[in-house]
């Protein structure tokens, strides 16, 4: 990589610092201390339960922070509601995708295309990117989302954070309850954002997934970052494997 | 032992006993106290409407469910007794008859509601029941050779009841010992029985079940309680403890027309009382009743010569504004600020001080 | 390379096709159908079609409005009569100001008398609308129990308050000379006013329906139906859309209510409250949230009346409830339940 790319690697894209997140009466998060840094995938792992959605729902702002700052591209976000969170550049795919099941996959595209009054109005250099990227968005354009498979719907949740330029991604378990075969277009189709310089916080629990387009990790455990750093130090590292996640590689080939 | 009879259901605060051991001792010795008929009357209705108010407070309070149908069994027991009293004759077992159909009917009627829209969000219940409520008025002014139509059933009770009758030829304290004292202090005792009645089922495990299903149905689902029997055993309840009130009301003013006991105006005046006496305290009723129908009959006096003062003066559009016919705006407006500022009414807002 | 045009479906795609839910759309001509060898006489049945029908129309304008708040907004306006009495009475005053184009036989003078009450009516209604949403809905946003109780209390509140400004008494609008009357359509007697309404009726659904399905506003209130939460996440301020659709539900109640007392020739302050039961009925029918469902439901509803009123009268406020039940047993969320989350 060139000189003024590793510099830019290096400023961080968003900073958590101490964020706590109560919802009623439970603690879920116990200070995060997170690190995003621009232009790389940053991979948040850990078990089910370990605040990892919580995380990401509070940075989106549709979970207020009791305690902490957030922080995106030098602005403090903390108490910044949701859509203008969205609109300052993040977008979020959530664990349930959040696909409108009514609507067609033009209308759902159409939705996350602010700025396009109407579908003809998408970038058509971008959408043909994304046609690339994920065919079946293509194939399916006037059928209603709802009738998608499970990797459709969730392709399409994708295409619709990258319809339009957006400075950091919040992803949630992309691979979740996905066929092999689909994980792997999928991983495809990230690499190909990753090098379009797209800020990425990706959350999962298949490491596999995560080894191979993760450049840096954070590991959370009740509601804390037990760890972070690169993954190719962590991906080489059985032991800290086994003790962070509780598994090795080999074991998940 | 005397909290035993309230069930353990204390006050928890002292100015709420005051009140409430003033309004007791006022309607207990309603007939010494107060001259006149009219007097009378508003105590005999506060007596009625505590029962309907704390019926629905059962409902509303205790198992947060809203329904708009109450006013249909209080004028299922009202005309029960009134339907039945005048095809049957003045005599105990047609009142006897009245009381037991009319609960029947309510019973069946809560029962068949109950099971069909409680499966149903709470939202679609309270539509239904407007709707189920209106149908009922409609049909109860259409069929007029049994229920009298717009005009009402006027009727003549048994012989102990009636003015005419009397126990003793000398008064006792000024007051003469006739049937309409007898009927007053039926009504009174009944009341009672009946409130008391209810303090017993809230403070039953029955009645803690119902809270625990008004504050998180899921939770309750999951610890095993299966929230549509209990629900609809609420319903029923409800229903029939506002029945009674209805037998009660018509025993009392020998008379009963769709405007007496189904008319919408009673169903928000019932949601008045709850909302601005406390919901889910029991007491609330006992207050809201007592101070909503003091205010009705006297405030709307104090309004009318306000009203008239300002028309005199040329103020036209503030005559209208207190004109005591406009009574329920001012009344809305404090409902809707109870709901706001003291969700918790009268009785909440004492027991927090 | 030129925008890409949506790509040509081939016939034996994997995927199934969408398909339309179309039993529910059968339910009106079915009913009429039905009707006709109950009245026995053709003319008759189209009179009381056309009056049924005209009936549907002013109920769907009333309560679409009502159907996307709550579609939209969860949000269930037990005082949305209000905007209904409201409009009727802003009507008997513009109309009564105009006495002299009302007067005239002429259509289109009638028209341009009729018109501005609607506009006046729909643009104070709106207004009231968007006060009543700030003041009285919105401190109760997602509390069902407190929202019903509320609502309630202000549509006691607008009731008593056009009780102050017009007097209890009910007051008589009459219909302009032009509309009254009927038109002959071979032996069938057909009211102009209840054509007059029908198309009204059939215009603002056109115009729903069009901003619904081709506008990128119909678009985020379709969404929002669905999932608020990631509309907001998509950039959008829902709650700004809330308002807008509150306002121009209220608005078209208030256009309801100039058609109501039209309708019935008379208003009275508890016109809102009698509406409200009958309104609820229909959008219960309908699905809550569905605009398509409430068509169909108001239509169903209108039409009943009608054909019970004359055929047994004393059944007609029954035979609503009798058909709620009915379809609630077939499809008990209503005809096209709204898909949420």
């Amino acid at each position: 990589m060139s000189a003024p790319q590793s510099a830019a690697l290096l400023k961080p894209l968003l900073t958590l610092a101490g964020v706590h997140t109560h919802i009623g009466a439970y603690h879920i998060l116990h200070g995060v201390d997170l690190v995003v840094p621009r232009g790389q995938l940053t991979m948040l792992l850990g078990r089910n339960g370990a605040g990892k959605t919580t995380t990401l729902r509070t940075i989106m702002g549709l979970w207020q922070a009791s305690q902490g700052r957030i922080t995106f591209e030098d602005r403090d976000i903390t108490a910044t509601r949701t859509p203008q969170i969205a609109q300052g550049g993040i977008a979020y795919v959530p664990e349930n995708m959040g696909i409108f099941a009514d609507l067609t996959v033009r209308e759902n595209m159409l939705l996350a295309a602010r700025g396009a009054r109407t579908a003809e109005a998408i970038d058509s250099k971008r959408l043909e990117w994304i046609f690339g990227l994920f065919p079946a968005i293509k194939k399916f354009w006037l059928h209603p989302a709802g009738l998608l498979s499970g990797g459709q719907k969730q392709m399409l949740a994708v295409a619709r954070a990258i319809v339009e330029p957006r400075k950091l991604l919040l992803i949630d378990e992309p691979s979740k309850g996905l066929a092999p075969a689909i994980i792997q277009n999928m991983i495809s189709a990230f690499r190909e954002l990753k090098s379009t310089d797209t800020t990425i916080l990706l959350v999962e629990q298949n490491f596999n997934f995560a080894r191979q387009l993760g450049d840096t990790v954070a590991v959370m455990d009740d509601g804390r970052i037990v760890h972070s750093g690169a993954m190719a130090e962590l991906a080489e590292n059985e032991d800290l494997q086994q003790k962070l996640l509780g598994l090795s590689l080999a074991a998940h080939h | 032992m005397l909290m035993r009879l309230f069930s353990g259901d204390a006050p928890r605060s002292r100015v709420l006993t005051v009140l409430l051991v003033v309004t007791a001792l006022g309607l207990a010795l309603a007939p010494f106290i107060l001259q006149g008929a009219k007097p009378l009357n508003v105590a005999a209705k506060i007596c009625v409407f505590i029962v309907l108010v704390a019926s629905f407070d059962l409902l509303l309070g205790y198992t947060g469910i809203v329904s708009f149908a109450h006013t249909m069994f209080f004028g299922i027991g009202a005309y029960g007794v009134a339907i039945a009293l005048t095809r049957m004759g003045p005599n105990w077992g047609a009142l006897a008859a009245g009381i037991a159909g009319s609960l029947a009917l309510s019973l069946l009627l809560s029962l068949l509601i109950g099971l069909f829209s409680l499966r149903v969000r709470a939202i679609f219940y309270a539509m239904i029941t407007l709707a189920v409520a209106s149908a009922f008025q409609t049909l109860a002014s259409q069929l007029s050779d049994f229920t009298g139509g717009e005009d009402g059933l006027n009727f003549k009770l048994p012989e102990v009841l009636t003015p005419g009758f009397s126990l003793s030829e000398t008064p006792f304290l000024g007051v003469s010992l006739d049937g309409k004292l007898i009927s007053y202090y039926l009504v009174f005792v009944a009341s009672v029985v009946l409130f008391l009645l209810m303090l017993r089922v809230v403070n039953s495990p029955f009645g803690r079940v119902l809270q625990a299903i008004r504050e998180n149905d899921f939770r309750a689902e999951a610890l095993g309680y299966r929230t549509v029997v209990y629900r609809t055993l609420s319903n029923v309840l409800s229903a029939g403890f506002a029945t009674l009130a209805g037998t009660l009301l018509a025993l009392w003013l020998r008379y009963n027309g769709p405007d007496t006991s189904l008319s919408f105006e009673i169903m928000i005046d019932i949601l008045l009382m709850v909302v601005i006496g406390g919901m889910g305290t029991m007491y609330g009723a006992v207050l809201g009743a007592a101070l909503f129908i003091v205010a009705q009959n006297y405030l709307q006096d104090l309004m009318r010569l306000g009203s008239e003062a300002l028309a005199g003066a040329g103020a036209t559009a503030l005559a209208n504004l207190i004109h005591p016919d406009r009574w329920l705006l001012w009344l809305g407006v404090l409902f809707i600020l109870s709901v706001y500022y003291f969700p918790t009414g009268i009785v909440g807002r004492l027991r927090k001080s | 390379m030129s925008t890409p045009a949506p790509p040509i479906l081939l016939a034996n795609e994997a995927l199934p096709k969408a398909h339309l839910d179309r039993l529910p759309l059968l339910l009106a001509p079915a009913l009429a159908l039905l009707a006709l060898p109950l009245i026995g006489s053709f003319p008759t049945w189209v009179t009381l079609t056309v009056a049924g029908l005209a009936m549907g129309m002013i109920i769907f304008i009333i309560a679409s409005g009502l159907t996307l708040v709550f579609g939209l907004m969860d949000i269930l306006n037990f005082g949305h009569g209000v905007f209904i009495a409201l409009g009727a009475f802003l009507a008997t005053a513009v109309l009564g100001s105009m006495a002299d184009w009302t007067a005239s036989t002429s259509l289109l003078v009638n028209l341009l008398a009729v018109l501005p009450a609607m506009i006046v009516a729909m643009g104070v209604a709106g207004a009231v609308g968007y006060a009543f949403e700030r003041l009285i809905i919105r401190p109760v946003y997602g509390q069902h129990l407190k929202q019903i109780l509320i609502t309630m209390g202000g549509m006691i509140v607008g009731e008593e308050l056009i009780k102050v400004i017009w007097g209890p008494q009910q007051i008589p609008l009459p219909l302009p000379g032009g509309f009254k009357g009927a038109l002959l359509l071979g032996e069938a007697a057909v009211e102009k006013y209840r054509l007059v309404a029908v198309v009204i009726g059939l215009l603002v659904f056109a115009a729903m329906f069009w901003v619904l399905a081709r506008t990128k506003l119909g678009l985020l209130i379709r969404a929002g139906v669905q999932d608020r939460e990631m509309v907001e996440s998509l950039g959008y301020r829902i709650e700004r859309l809330f308002i807008g659709v509150f306002v121009a539900g209220s608005a078209l109640a208030g256009l309801g209510g100039v058609m109501w007392g039209l309708y019935q020739q008379n208003v009275t302050p508890q016109m809102g409250a009698q509406v409200n039961v009958l309104i609820f009925i229909v959008i219960i029918i309908g699905g809550l949230g569905s605009t398509g469902g409430c068509f169909i439901g108001a239509l169903l509803v209108g039409l009943l009346a009608n054909y019970t009123g004359f055929l047994a009268p004393k059944v007609a406020l029954f035979s609503n409830i009798g058909l709620m039940v009915l379809i609630l047993l077939w499809r008990p969320q209503g005809l096209y339940p709204v898909a949420k989350r």
